[in-house]
C-alpha cells in the first residue's frame, strides 16, 4: 500500500501530515515513511529514530577522453539536455545537466565518453518501533532530484513488502520530481490550504494527478483561514475532502519545536483517524 | 572586434534582452566590416534545461570577441564562455542596443 502526500503549493503541510500520519498509524500498523523531497528533506526534524542503515547514491555521467576523440560532434547532437557541448577542439560535459541516458557514450564511434559514477546524495534509514523512516538528501550543487527519488523508491520496494503502509512525503509543485514521487502510488493525498493560492496550485496538482490516472483526495490544512472556495471546488468536481486540519497557533508552536501534534491536539488526532479509516478501507480494496 | 548583444529584436533601436541563455536574438556587430549579423535564438524556449551552455556554444560559433548582456550568464554558460576567452559586459538589460554599444564604448558597462 503506497500513499503519496503531495501538493501543488509549497508550505501547505505535506510534512506535517506525513510525519503525524506515519507516526500515528505506526501505533497499530507497520509503517514506512519516505521523505522524497530530496532537495530539502525535513521529515527528519519530527521523526527521531535510530540510524540503522546508510548508503551513498551515485548517478552515471560521461567523461571525455581527449586522446581518442575525433571531434565528430555526435555526442553534442544526440544530447537532448545540452549536457555535452563541443567547443572547437574541446568537449565539455555538464554533470548537473546530464540525465544518465548513455546516448553520447553508446553512440561515440571511438568510445571516448565512458560513463563514470558521480555521487549525487545519501540515503539513510532510521527505525523507531513500528516505524521505518527513509530519508534521501541531494549533495549540494546537484540539480536533479529525479534519479535520487527513483533510487530511493527502488530501495523501499526491495526492502519492504506490501503488508506495510508506505507513506511518501513528496516534493511540492507539479514538475518531474513530483511525477517520479507519485507515479507508483496507490493513492495520492493532496494537501492544500483554503486560500486563493492554495486553490490555484491545487488545481494544477489535480490536473497532474488526472494526467497520471491516479486516485486522489484532498486534505485541507489550516482550515478556518481564507475562504470556502477550495471545498466548494472539490464538491463541484466530486473530489473527496478526506480531512480538515484546523488552523491554530498551538499547532504552529509545536511544529516550530519539532514536535508531533496528535498527542497534544485532539482535533488533529480526530482528523488523522478519518484519514486512517479512509486508508484502511482503501487497503481492503487494493 | 565582433561584439554580440542579447536582444529582443533585430535593429539597433531594439531593446536589449537581459537574459543570456534564453535571449530571443543575438545581434553581432562586426566593427571592422561595419556589418550586422542576426542570430535567432528563440528555439531556446523549447529547452527545459541547458539553454545556457547551448546558447554559449552558438555564440562561440559566431566568433564573437565581446558579449554585451543584462543579468550575465548563469553558471554553466559562464563555464563555456570562460573557455572561449570572450570578454563579457553586463548591466545593459534596460538599454537599447545602440545605447548599450555607446555605454560599452564609453567604458560604462561592468565587466562580468
Amino acid at each position: 500500500m503506497k500513499i503519496a502526500i503531495a501538493s501543488g503549493k509549497g508550505g501547505t503541510g505535506k510534512t506535517t501530515l506525513s510525519t503525524n500520519l506515519a507516526s500515528y498509524l505506526s501505533e497499530k500498523n507497520k509503517v514506512v515513511l519516505v521523505d522524497l523531497d530530496v532537495e530539502e528533506p525535513n521529515s527528519g526534524l519530527f521523526i527521531k529514530g535510530n540510524l540503522i542503515y546508510e548508503e551513498e547514491k551515485f548517478k552515471m555521467i560521461p567523461k571525455w577522453v581527449q586522446e581518442t576523440c575525433t571531434l565528430c560532434g555526435n555526442c553534442q547532437k544526440v544530447c537532448n539536455f545540452h549536457a555535452v557541448i563541443q567547443l572547437g577542439t574541446m568537449i565539455l560535459v555538464f554533470p548537473e545537466l546530464c540525465h544518465s541516458c548513455y546516448a553520447c557514450s553508446e553512440l561515440c564511434p571511438t568510445g571516448s565518453l565512458p560513463m563514470t559514477s558521480k555521487k549525487m546524495g545519501d540515503l539513510k534509514e532510521y527505525k523507531k518501533d513500528n516505524l521505518s523512516f527513509i530519508e534521501s538528501k541531494l549533495v549540494i550543487g546537484e540539480e536533479q532530484a529525479v534519479p535520487l527519488i527513483h533510487q530511493t523508491m527502488k530501495y523501499v520496494d526491495e526492502k519492504f513488502g506490501n503488508d506495510a503502509i508506505k507513506i511518501f512525503d513528496s516534493p511540492p509543485g507539479t514538475s518531474c520530481p513530483v511525477i517520479e514521487a507519485t507515479k507508483d502510488a496507490d493513492f495520492v493525498l493532496l494537501v492544500t490550504e483554503p486560500t486563493p493560492f492554495g486553490l490555484h496550485d491545487l488545481k494544477l496538482a489535480i490536473e497532474t494527478m488526472k494526467e497520471l490516472k491516479k486516485d486522489f483526495g484532498v486534505i485541507i490544512n489550516k482550515s478556518g483561514i481564507g475562504n470556502n472556495n477550495v471545498e466548494a471546488y472539490c464538491n463541484e468536481e466530486h473530489i473527496p475532502v478526506i480531512a480538515k486540519i484546523p488552523n491554530s497557533r498551538k499547532i504552529a508552536e509545536l511544529y516550530s519545536s519539532g514536535s508531533l501534534l496528535y498527542n497534544e491536539i485532539k482535533e488533529v488526532k480526530k482528523e488523522l483517524i478519518k484519514i486512517e479509516d479512509f486508508i484502511l478501507r482503501l487497503k481492503e480494496t487494493k | 572586434m565582433r561584439i554580440a548583444f542579447t536582444t529582443k529584436g533585430k535593429e539597433w533601436s531594439s531593446e536589449m534582452d537581459a537574459r543570456f541563455g534564453r535571449t530571443e536574438f543575438f545581434i553581432v556587430y562586426d566593427e571592422d566590416k561595419d556589418q550586422i549579423e542576426i542570430l535567432d535564438n528563440s528555439d531556446s524556449t523549447k529547452d527545459a534545461h541547458g539553454a545556457g551552455p547551448k546558447t554559449a556554444q552558438k555564440l562561440f560559433e559566431l566568433k564573437a570577441d565581446v558579449l554585451i548582456t543584462g543579468n550575465g550568464p548563469g553558471g554553466n554558460a559562464a563555464t563555456v564562455l570562460e573557455k572561449t576567452g570572450m570578454q563579457i559586459y553586463v548591466g545593459a538589460g534596460e538599454m537599447t542596443v545602440k545605447e548599450a554599444y555607446e555605454a560599452y564604448k564609453d567604458g560604462k558597462l561592468k565587466k562580468f
